[in-house]
């Protein structure tokens, strides 16, 4: 009896999981619909305006969902070279000695630093680089976020990157070996087509978080509501402006808002779903 | 070495006292000295963790890939020692099949055949691929098997095929020696005995070593057997001699069964 | 060919050479930021890490401005985001934990069932969420019905953060278990019900725990969730239904207000103390637990 009753609850705990993300997708589009109905669904999604102005009061979600898809590319860009250096390091090169776990341990503190510290470090210590480098007047841009957002997604990127090329089986690489290749060969060759799978899935999870992002991003970007203009240019992120503008905000301007948060849920939750897929295909190869 | 079958040559690989160790303190090979010659099938015998494969990997240096595998002693093929010699050379030079076919997951079945090529870094035309794929494919007899199927992934294949597309692979980088660990332990009768024979027919071309457990394949198709224990190199000679009058006891045993 | 052949081999070993320092140069330069950052935080925060930062409230930007103009040193500390981080996320663990746990013993019993495995995948996308939309959800939720902004409404955003993770580090820690011990405990005649709280959690302590604290570890240094329902409060406050503070929270307050921006620093210390004290806390258990 005890039995029964344990087990339904078991179920109905995890049916609170379906209940929750029921609850959030109706929250979300309820919310959002006034935006959408006044604007249209493409019209809102299309329009690179955001005018909070009474008189000419207007809303649209271009700017700022071109400049997340902007500063979330750039920043897997640049994390690029140092994250897969790192898998290849941890994963195949010094693979179960010692530094390799020292450098793992600094990779995981990376993702344990909370993003508004990497906001202050982007805003004391990185801006000012970037300014005494001549690359942009006052710092806050495209090119600073995208900079610290890439450094925040380093150990993304890598852990599971080095989880795939270190599961390379043995005799694979001894079989590449024997036929006379360096290691670098090999790693072209056989090591990185072989994890090839599980290291795009790592790169598009890291993607997903840089989208998501908020606070550092808010921190760097600059805060204006345009389509940016180019690395040196200022502007939004869909997370940035929801961030900075949702205290005061309401009306038609709220509704706006929650609707680029909405745009932002669909967005990261099919990056994610890809990933999985991508990851899924894997485990069956 | 008693009444070796060497057909009148000079030896092609050398030993002189080769030791392989993996911990400080233990040796899995001790001190194992001896010639083979070319154009011969060389069967190495013995009981589990005698040794056999760690002294097989010992010739290509695979031990190199591994930091703890300390390899003394001289190894002489075709008169240079491989250890001044670079080791992609010495590994173009032996060739190694192992137990568990191994073709690349990621490459097409054409790919596999020239992936020393393409590992190496040796870029060939079009055509000259081709003769290779078509010539190496031949020589293991799977050439009419897979022709129509080349570009696909290896993976479909029988564990034999498997096992004579990796051949066909070592082969193409006509290699001096031909170093094979257990090749046939993971495979069915059928595809053995296709291997066996394989082998008979590749000696004309080759100079062939096997590593096997199985004594019957040694008697079978080797022309000079060595068998070893915990290590040493107890006795290497004529197959035949060797498995109606072996000339030590410990050679005897193992072939009586006693052991092994 | 042989000419050739020894030609490539020394270009190729020496490419093969600088790849490797390539690849051991680029790790070493992946790990400089991290060194960076702490060096800062810790070089400019340690100045300000008192006493009085764990003991007293925010000063008002008043008092600051006044302090700064005479040259002493900020007054008050940080006492009131020590206090609302700790009731919030206390609150977030009541909610999160037990939750996370049936949930976690759910999917990893009902593997094959239709069931789990859309709430597998669920579980999946509530963990891809970004944070400012949780915090979206939370204020839709919460903040409004209630018409102000709250502690509760923060542990609800920070609950639904922990979720998932607390899931999956069950989930799968349940997996790993020998299923002969589920087993065992049932050929003893026990109920379910026991074998599971008395045989299956126990032995799976310490991945559970370590991934409650890894959960809490992460939640610890959210704003952006916390800007949207708890807004923060200058008092201490033990009110769940009262606006309330968090570490993070008053780090976003500083660094807003040039008379208070000092502070940022100490505050920054503090909380990548506590943060790097659980993750290291979760790693010696997850070893000593070690199956």
């Amino acid at each position: 009896m005890k039995d029964k009753i344990f087990r339904l609850l078991l179920f109905f705990a995890a049916f609170i999981i379906l209940l929750l993300c029921a609850g959030i997708i109706y929250a979300l589009v309820s919310r959002s619909s006034d935006a959408f109905q006044e604007y249209g669904i493409l019209g809102f999604i299309a329009n690179p305006e955001w005018d909070p102005r009474p008189a000419t009061e207007e809303y649209g979600a271009l700017s700022f969902i071109i400049g997340t898809i902007y500063t979330a590319f750039l920043a897997l860009l640049f994390c690029f070279p140092f994250s897969l250096a790192v898998s290849l390091f941890n994963g195949e090169y010094f693979k179960g000695k010692r530094i390799s776990s020292v450098v793992r341990s600094v990779v995981d503190l990376l993702a344990g630093i909370p993003s508004i510290v990497y906001g202050l470090w982007g805003f004391y210590a990185v801006r000012p680089l970037i300014i005494d480098l001549g690359l942009n007047a006052q710092g806050f841009g495209i090119l600073l976020s995208s900079v610290v957002l890439a450094i925040m997604i380093i150990p993304y990127a890598s852990s599971l990157s080095t989880e795939f090329i270190s599961m390379v089986p043995n005799n694979l690489k001894e079989g590449a070996y024997s036929l006379g290749s360096t290691q670098i060969e090999m790693i072209r060759h056989i090591s990185l087509p072989t994890a090839s799978s599980g290291i795009v899935a790592s790169y598009i999870l890291a993607l997903g978080r840089a989208l998501g992002e908020t606070m550092a991003v808010t921190m760097l970007i600059g805060n204006t509501d345009r389509i940016p203009n180019g690395l040196r240019d200022t502007g939004n992120t869909m997370a940035s402006v929801i961030a900075n503008q949702f205290g005061e905000a309401d009306g038609i301007k709220l509704s706006s808002l929650i609707a680029i948060g909405l745009l932002l849920f669909i967005i990261t939750a099919l990056i994610n779903l890809i990933a999985k897929l991508i990851m899924k295909r894997v485990g069956r190869a | 070495m008693e009444n070796i079958n060497n057909n009148g040559m000079e030896p092609i690989l050398q030993m002189k006292n080769v030791s392989v160790s993996y911990a400080p303190g233990t040796q899995a090979v001790k001190n194992v000295s001896t010639d083979i010659y070319p154009n011969t099938i060389t069967a190495i015998m013995g009981p589990s963790g005698c040794g056999k494969s760690t002294l097989l990997r010992a010739i290509n240096r695979l031990h190199d890939l591994y930091d703890n595998i300390k390899t003394t002693g001289e190894i002489l093929l075709k008169g240079k020692n491989i250890f001044n010699i670079d080791s992609m050379e010495v590994r173009r030079m032996a060739g190694m099949v192992f137990q568990q076919p191994n073709p690349f997951p990621t490459m097409s079945i054409y790919e596999n055949v020239l992936a020393g090529y393409k590992l190496n870094g040796i870029k060939l035309g079009k055509k000259e691929k081709d003769e290779i794929v078509e010539q190496s494919l031949k020589g293991v007899a799977l050439w009419d098997e897979v022709k129509d199927v080349m570009s696909k992934r290896g993976s479909f294949l029988s564990g034999g095929q498997q096992q004579r597309l990796c051949i066909a692979r070592t082969l193409a980088l006509k290699p001096e020696i031909l170093l094979m660990d257990e090749p046939t332990s993971a495979l069915d009768p059928i595809s053995t005995n296709k291997i066996e024979e394989l082998l008979l027919e590749l000696k004309s071309q080759f100079t062939i070593i096997v590593v096997t457990h199985n004594m019957s394949q040694a008697a079978r198709i080797s022309d000079n057997s060595m068998f070893m224990y915990l290590g040493e190199l107890i006795e290497h000679g004529n197959t035949t001699q060797m498995f109606t009058k072996p000339k030590n006891k410990r050679t005897e045993e193992y072939l009586t069964g006693v052991f092994g | 060919m042989s000419m050739n052949m020894s030609n490539s081999i020394i270009a190729r070993k020496r490419s093969n050479q600088l790849v490797y320092w390539m690849v051991c140069l680029f790790s070493f330069l992946a790990m400089i930021p991290l060194f960076l950052i702490l060096w800062d935080v810790v070089s400019k925060g340690y100045k300000n890490f008192n006493l009085n930062l764990l003991t007293e409230v925010t000063p008002s930007s008043m008092d600051a401005l006044l302090a700064n103009m005479n040259g002493d040193p900020i007054p008050g500390g940080i006492l009131n985001g020590i206090t609302g981080s700790v009731l919030i996320v206390l609150l977030a663990i009541l909610f999160s934990v037990p939750l996370g746990l049936f949930i976690g013993i759910y999917l990893s019993e009902n593997r094959d069932k239709n069931f789990a495995k859309v709430v597998s995948f669920l579980t999946d996308l509530l963990q891809g969420m970004p944070s400012i939309v949780i915090g979206i959800i939370a204020y839709a939720w919460v903040v409004k019905p209630l018409g102000s902004y709250s502690a509760i409404a923060g542990s609800v955003a920070l609950t639904i953060m922990m979720l998932p993770m607390i899931v999956r580090s069950t989930e799968e820690t349940l997996k790993m278990l020998p299923r002969a011990y589920k087993e065992a405990g049932l050929a003893l005649g026990s109920s379910y019900t026991n074998v599971v709280f008395r045989i299956l959690l126990p032995s799976g302590f310490g991945g559970i725990f370590t991934g409650i604290l890894l959960a809490i570890s992460r939640v610890m240094g959210e704003t952006a969730p916390l800007m949207l329902t708890a807004l923060g409060a200058s008092v201490v406050n033990w009110d769940v239904l009262e606006p309330t503070s968090a570490i993070p929270l008053l780090i976003w307050d500083f660094y807003n207000d040039p008379n208070l921006v000092d502070l940022v620093w100490s505050s920054s210390l503090l909380l990548l103390i506590v943060i790097f004290v659980l993750n290291w806390i979760a790693k010696i258990v997850a070893r000593k637990w070690k199956i």
